[in-house]
C-alpha cells in the first residue's frame, strides 16, 4: 500500500510543479478601452502575454463606476462621460478578476470582469490533480 | 399526536450508568457520544440554552425584516442582504453544515412561532393550543417540494441576493408560511417538507460529523410508550433514524428518553455514505443534482465576467430574462439528472449489474453529495469572501441612513483574498472530489460481487462537474 502512496504524491508533485510550456513573446504596450454600464465591462475580458505594459482607459456611460483588479492593487473611477486611465505592467501570470468599486446599484458586488495575463497555469495544475484524484481512487479500488 | 409538554421528563441516570450502558451495548465504535462529556450535558439536556439561541436568532430575525423594508434599497448597504446573503448564508455553507449538519435547524427561529402556537406555550404546556394537526399527504412527501422551491428562488436569484426588500418579502412569506402549516399540519411538517434551506441542509448533513442516535437498539425496541417519537417536534423515531438527513438536531428526544438511550455522536465524516439502499427514492437524487445544477449557475451569473447573463438574471421578466430561466430550468431539469441518468445507466450496463435503474440512480446520488457541499464552499469563497467588508459597515449603519454607531460604517479595509482564494478553491474542490471518489469506490465493493466499472461512469460525471467548476471559479 505505502508504494502507492508514494507513486501518487510523486505524481501530484509533478503536476504542481512542472513548468507549463509557454509561448515566448516580447512585451509590448497594450490599450483597452472599456465601457462600464450597469453591472457590465464591455470588453469584460482582457487577453494580456506577461510583461506586457497594459493601459486600460475606463469611460463609464450612465453613473460612476470604477474598477479594481484582483492581485494587482490597482484602482481607478470614471463619472459618466469622462474616460479615466490606468496604466501597469502586467507582471503577474494568471486570471484575475476586477471589479466596480463605485456602488453602482444592486448588482453592484457582482460587477466583474477578467483579466487573464499568459496561461492560466493554476486552472491547468487544478484540472491535472482532478484527473488523478479519479485515477487515484480507481487505483485505490484494487487493493 | 402527542405534544411535547405531555411527555414527562425523564428522571435523571448518573455518567457512570450510562457509560456502562454504552460500553454494553458497544454499537458505536470510533464515536465519542456528546452527551458524556459532563460539562456538555447539562447544555444539551435543559430546552433553555437552545430557547435562548433562538430567541436571539428571531430577534436577528425581525430586525432583518425590518431592515430590508425599510432601510436603504440599497443592497450592500443594507443589514438584510449583508447578514442573510453573505454572513448566515457563509455561515451555514462553512460553518453549520460541514460540522453540524441540520444544527442551523436546532436554532433557526422560522419555525418558532408555529412551535409555540402548536405547543400552546414556550417552554411549559399550555391549556389552549392551536392547530388542526393534519397529516401531510404521503404523495406530496420527500425533497420535491424542497427541490422546486430552490429552483423558484435560483430564478429570482439575481434579485432576491441583491433587493433588501425582495429579501424581506421572502423571509416574511417564510414565516408566515411556516406558521399557516403549523397550524394546518402536525409538528414541523414545513421544515420536513417545504423549507428550501431544510433540503439543503437536510442532504448535506449526510456529511457531517454528528448524528443522533439510539444507543441500545433493543432498550429503544423494548420501550413501548416511545416518548421520544411522541415528543419529537420532527415526528422522528429515533430507532429508525438510518442517516442524518431528517434528524434537525433539537434534542427532544434526549430530554424524553426515560431510558437514557439516546447519543449524540462526534464521528467521522460522511459515515452515512457508501452503502448500498433498499431505495428507490429518486427525489433525493434530484435534490442533489438541482444543488450541483445551481452551484454552476450561481457561479456563473455571481462571479463570472459576462455582464449579459447578469443583466438577463436580475431584469425579471424581460426577454432575456426569460431566455435565463429556460437556461437554468434546462441545466437543472434535463441536463444534469439527463447526464447522471445516462453515466449510471452506462456503469450498470458495462457491469451488467442486475440492479435496476432508478435504485441504481437512488443509490449512487450519495456520490453527489460531498462534490455538491465543496462545490459550494467554493463558490462561497469567491461570492462572500471579497465582500466581507460590508459587514463591518452594515454593523454600524445598519439600514444605510447615514450612521456610524460604532465607527465602522466607512470603513474602507477590504479583503484582499486574491492571492489565496483561488488556491483554497481549487484544494476544496479536489477535496470535494476526491471524497466523493471514495465514496463511488466504497459503494462499489458493497455487496457480493464488487465490480469497478459501475461507478467509472459516475466518476466521469464528478470530474466534468468540477474540471466546470474549476473553469467557472478560477479560469
Amino acid at each position: 500500500m505505502g508504494w502507492r502512496w508514494i507513486v501518487l504524491a510523486g505524481l501530484a508533485l509533478v503536476i504542481l510543479l512542472i513548468p507549463v510550456p509557454t509561448k515566448a513573446s516580447t512585451p509590448i504596450e497594450r490599450t483597452f478601452h472599456i465601457e462600464a454600464s450597469r453591472f457590465r465591462y464591455n470588453p469584460a475580458v482582457l487577453t494580456v502575454n506577461p510583461g506586457d505594459r497594459v493601459t486600460i482607459e475606463l469611460t463609464a456611460t450612465d453613473a460612476v463606476h470604477g474598477v479594481s483588479i484582483d492581485g494587482y492593487n490597482l484602482e481607478t473611477t470614471s463619472d459618466p462621460g469622462q474616460t479615466a486611465r490606468l496604466t501597469f505592467v502586467a507582471d503577474r501570470q494568471g486570471s484575475f478578476r476586477f471589479r466596480c468599486t463605485v456602488t453602482c446599484g444592486n448588482m453592484h458586488p457582482f460587477m466583474i470582469g477578467k483579466l487573464q495575463v499568459g496561461q492560466n497555469t493554476l486552472l491547468i495544475r487544478a484540472a491535472g490533480l482532478a484527473l488523478l484524484a479519479i485515477i487515484a481512487s480507481v487505483w485505490g479500488f484494487r487493493r | 399526536m402527542t405534544r411535547l409538554q405531555e411527555v414527562v421528563w425523564k428522571p435523571k441516570t448518573s455518567l457512570v450508568d450510562r457509560e456502562l450502558a454504552g460500553l454494553q451495548a458497544g454499537v458505536y465504535p470510533g464515536r465519542i457520544d456528546l452527551v458524556r462529556i459532563p460539562w456538555l450535558r447539562p447544555i444539551l439536556e435543559s430546552r433553555w440554552p437552545q430557547f435562548l439561541l433562538r430567541a436571539l436568532t428571531l430577534a436577528g430575525f425581525v430586525f432583518i425584516i425590518t431592515a430590508g423594508l425599510f432601510g436603504s434599497r440599497v443592497g450592500s448597504h443594507n443589514f438584510a442582504i449583508i447578514f442573510v446573503w453573505i454572513a448566515w448564508w457563509t455561515a451555514l455553507k462553512l460553518v453549520f453544515i460541514p460540522l453540524g449538519g441540520r444544527s442551523w435547524c436546532s436554532v433557526c427561529p422560522i419555525p418558532l412561532p408555529g412551535d409555540w402556537l402548536q405547543q400552546g406555550g414556550i417552554l411549559e404546556k399550555g391549556r389552549r393550543r392551536f392547530g388542526l394537526n393534519l397529516r401531510w399527504p404521503k404523495r406530496l412527501k420527500g425533497y420535491w417540494i424542497q427541490s422546486s422551491g430552490f429552483l423558484l428562488i435560483g430564478l429570482f436569484s439575481a434579485l432576491t441576493l441583491t433587493d433588501p426588500r425582495l429579501t424581506a418579502w421572502v423571509l416574511l412569506g417564510l414565516f408566515a408560511l411556516a406558521i399557516g402549516m403549523s397550524l394546518v399540519f402536525e409538528r414541523r411538517t414545513f421544515c420536513s417538507h417545504v423549507c428550501p434551506i431544510g433540503g439543503f441542509s437536510g442532504i448535506y448533513a449526510k456529511t457531517a460529523p454528528v448524528e443522533l442516535r439510539v444507543v441500545d437498539h433493543g432498550i429503544c425496541a423494548a420501550h413501548s410508550k416511545k416518548t421520544c417519537y411522541q415528543g419529537c417536534p420532527w415526528g422522528l423515531y429515533p430507532l429508525a433514524l438510518r442517516d442524518s438527513a431528517q434528524c434537525g438536531l433539537c434534542m427532544e428526544c434526549l430530554r424524553t428518553c426515560p431510558k437514557d438511550n439516546i447519543a449524540v455522536n462526534l464521528g467521522p465524516f460522511g459515515s452515512d455514505l457508501g452503502t448500498t439502499r433498499q431505495t428507490n427514492r429518486l427525489d433525493e437524487a434530484f435534490l442533489a443534482l438541482v444543488m450541483l445544477g445551481s452551484a454552476l449557475a450561481f457561479s456563473a451569473v455571481f462571479t463570472g465576467p459576462w455582464g449579459s447573463l447578469k443583466s438577463a438574471a436580475f431584469t425579471i421578466g424581460s426577454p432575456a430574462w426569460l431566455l435565463y430561466v429556460l437556461g437554468f430550468l434546462a441545466l437543472n431539469l434535463l441536463m444534469m439528472p439527463g447526464s447522471f441518468t445516462l453515466a449510471v445507466w452506462a456503469g450498470q450496463k458495462w457491469s451488467g449489474k442486475p440492479l435496476r435503474l432508478r435504485r441504481a440512480i437512488a443509490n449512487q446520488a450519495q456520490v453527489l453529495l460531498p462534490l455538491g457541499l465543496f462545490a459550494w464552499i467554493a463558490f462561497t469563497i469567491s461570492f462572500a469572501f471579497p465582500k466581507l467588508n460590508y459587514v463591518l459597515s452594515v454593523l454600524s449603519d445598519p439600514l444605510g441612513w447615514g450612521w456610524n454607531l460604532i465607527g465602522t460604517a466607512h470603513t474602507a479595509w477590504s479583503p484582499d483574498v486574491s492571492g489565496f482564494s483561488p488556491i483554497l478553491q481549487v484544494a476544496i474542490l479536489l477535496v470535494g472530489l476526491l471524497w466523493s471518489a471514495r465514496v463511488a469506490v466504497r459503494m462499489s465493493r458493497d455487496g457480493n460481487n464488487p465490480d469497478l466499472r459501475q461507478i467509472i461512469p459516475v466518476l466521469a460525471f464528478c470530474l466534468v462537474f468540477s474540471l466546470a467548476m474549476l473553469w467557472l471559479l478560477i479560469g
